[in-house]
């Protein structure tokens, strides 16, 4: 259901990678692999639209996404290196709030049992200024949860800063969409063992593969 | 059809440098030519002006120098707008290199007028309507490269411009007559160029000589200053180096 | 998409109550601005009543201009604004949410305050109203244009005094039709056609504005 086709990107006058493309379908994983510095998080803003390629095009059912825009990226959940959360506002807050801009609406029950299934049960209701960095990425990952019905998920570093059992969780919310059908595309530089049908890999040190 | 093919191979940074270069002196031969009509016609065919002697002379380049100020704005703005809509390198290459010619004829326009003012009005400045717009001319030419100074990105400096020239000429204007609005509830019809008598036909031609004197003068430093910036981005491309070898 | 909408500016306000110390920055700002003329000007009656529009109207506009920087400052920082970004409702409607929130909380106090402040300035009383609704009509248009000159300096260096340099020149009009309306009245012209001017001007800024801010935003996000 993705595609992308020829992409380059540069950044500055630098030429970060060029003729990458890939085949993303429905129950495929996509993992991203390079060094520090070789365009993974650019390859992500790319393929949710933020950042325009400087050739080639990133298509979703065959339509190129900088068209089809609002239509896209409500089929789509971005997760970045930024966490997206207020320090003034509570952990359920700031997941009310990130699950209602992306449209997946989330009542308060729903809310409160995506943070319980993160580890984060009695922080719920504390300003997310008196969590930990893991915990932090934790609240911002809780909106994996009641987004199993969005198709596309990008995840960019979703495993850092974050503890084993909260490496355990995330991989098994991925491994269950992926497993239901949905397509997730996310970076990484651990060895992450997510189970799959099918895994395909993109390694940026190497030029598109 | 053949046209356009010739439209985009100039539209490439590449093509564009040497034809800039070769184009460049011829515009400011003109430029020189007719500016020095300009200032013969100004200076010694024209008639001293029975209500304000010789003072106003400075006419001549006074209005030229408006007239160019605002015209700039609007072809910067264009290709600004060019360049946002077609992705166009060099259009934002052209309206950055326009800028700061247009904010010196901005500058020229204010600094005589000015001075023509002391005589004429007994005072350098007055909140005259036009004068006023002008200087909020001049502050959004500041702003516009301001602007793309504070942005590292040449991509991003280009369209961010873009965007604030296009606001800028949606907003001329409004604050033209708002200013003019303003300016007439406050002083009442004071002197007014509008009302000045009525010109001497050599008057109109020297002033128009003069004008395109600066057009094309605006185009040749347009012209250079393209070459520096376009060698300047594309610094890393395969053409400059070998154009930078060429010169060792 | 409304509920969108409603989500991005109870967030706003949200964040805002509980920073009440930035509210408060920019009103003190307003209040201690206003105060300083008649310390510059001298004291004389006559002159604070003849100039007590205007000042008003250029510390509400200095005053509104020091707000823009929050508009999307922290929601770039924190990555919100991607999100925004990237948000199945269009990005033009959320901004102008973001502006409608923004103007509550640094526009609407100091149309609140103004009334106290002219009292300062011994602005006769029948002038309140014109000078409140001037100020009520005229504060969401600088709100407005203002975000598209936060949304272009956003992340760039120097910020706020280039903020300052591109929105500025283009309040202008706001600023004469604005303090103009109050004059107008003083001079017995009746201030009708000026209120109404701004009218049109914040129809005008509220259709268009948001638009061209979320074209910056993308510009300046990518």
């Amino acid at each position: 259901m993705l595609e992308a086709v020829d992409l380059r990107c540069e950044r500055g006058a630098r030429t970060l990678f060029r003729g990458l493309g890939f085949r993303l379908r429905g129950g495929e994983l996509l993992r991203v692999t390079g060094a520090n510095g070789t365009g993974k998080t650019s390859l992500l803003r790319i393929v949710c639209g933020l950042l325009a390629p400087a050739q080639g095009e990133v298509r979703w059912h065959g339509g190129d996404i900088r068209v089809l825009r609002e239509e896209f990226w409500g089929r789509l959940v971005y997760i970045g290196h930024a966490n997206a959360i207020k320090d003034d506002l509570t952990a359920a807050e700031n997941l009310a709030v990130s699950c209602t801009l992306g449209g997946s609406s989330a009542d308060d029950a729903q809310v409160r049992a995506a943070l319980r299934q993160l580890g984060l049960a009695g922080c719920e209701d504390l300003p997310v200024r008196a969590l930990s960095q893991g915990q932090r990425r934790r609240v911002a990952l809780a909106r994996l949860v009641p987004s199993g019905a969005v198709p596309l998920w990008v995840l960019d570093e979703p495993f850092t800063a974050l503890d084993a059992a909260a490496v355990d969780v995330v991989q098994q919310l991925i491994s269950g969409h992926v497993a239901g059908g949905g397509a997730v595309f996310y970076t990484t530089h651990l060895e992450a063992s997510i189970a799959a049908a099918v895994s395909l890999c993109i390694d940026l040190d190497r030029g598109a593969g | 059809m053949k046209g356009n093919i010739n439209w985009f191979k100039y539209s490439s940074p590449q093509t564009f440098y040497p034809l800039a270069g070769t184009l460049a002196p011829w515009f400011g031969a003109l430029a020189a030519v007719f500016g020095a009509a300009g200032l013969y016609i100004g200076f010694f065919v024209a008639p001293t002006d029975y209500q304000q002697g010789e003072a106003y002379r400075i006419i001549f380049i006074h209005v030229p120098a408006a007239w160019m100020s605002m015209f700039l704005y609007l072809v910067m703005a264009f290709w600004a707008g060019a360049g946002l809509m077609f992705n166009t390198r060099l259009s934002g290459m052209m309206a950055s290199a326009l800028a700061p010619t247009g904010a010196l004829f901005t500058f020229i326009a204010l600094w005589t007028g000015s001075l023509w003012g002391k005589p004429m009005w007994g005072t350098y400045w007055v909140w005259d309507a036009r004068l006023t717009s002008e200087l909020i001319l001049l502050f959004l030419y500041f702003g516009f490269m301001a602007l793309q100074a504070a942005i590292d990105d040449a991509r991003r400096a280009d369209r961010a411009g873009a965007v604030l020239a296009l606001v800028g000429v949606v907003n001329v204007p409004v604050i033209y007559f708002s200013v003019q609005w303003w300016n007439t509830l406050h002083q009442g019809a004071s002197v007014s160029l509008t009302k000045a008598p009525t010109m001497a036909a050599t008057m109109f031609a020297g002033m128009i000589v003069m004008a395109f004197g600066f057009w094309f003068y605006s185009i040749a430093v347009t012209l250079l200053r393209v070459r520096c910036i376009v060698l300047e981005r594309e610094r890393n491309s395969e053409w400059v180096t070998e154009y930078a070898r060429d010169f060792r | 998409m409304l509920a969108v909408l409603r989500c991005v500016i109870r967030r706003d306000l949200l964040l805002a109550a509980r920073r009440r110390s930035d509210v408060l920055t920019v009103l003190l700002f307003f209040v201690i601005v206003v105060s300083l003329f008649p310390l510059g000007a001298g004291p004389e009656p006559a002159l604070l009543r003849t100039i007590a529009p205007g000042v008003i109207w250029v510390a509400a506009l200095l005053a509104s201009m020091l707000a823009l920087n929050r508009l999307f400052a922290q929601d770039h920082a924190d990555g919100t604004l991607e999100q925004m970004l990237l948000s199945a409702t269009p990005l033009g409607l959320i901004v102008a949410a973001k502006v409608l929130a923004h103007w509550l909380v640094s526009g609407l106090p100091l149309v609140l305050m103004a009334p106290v402040l002219a009292l300062q300035f011994d602005l006769p009383l029948p002038y309140f109203g014109v000078l409140v609704l001037s100020l009520a009509l005229g504060t969401p248009v600088l709100s407005l244009i203002g975000a598209i000159g936060a949304a272009l300096t956003l992340g760039v260096r120097g910020g706020g005094a280039l903020l300052a340099l591109l929105v500025l020149p283009l309040y202008v009009p706001v600023l004469i039709i604005g303090a103009g309306a109050v004059e107008a009245m003083a001079s017995g012209l009746g201030a009708q056609a000026y209120l109404l001017l701004l009218a049109a001007f914040l129809v005008v800024a509220a259709a268009f504005a948001p638009w061209v801010a979320a074209v910056a935003l993308r510009i300046s996000v990518e």
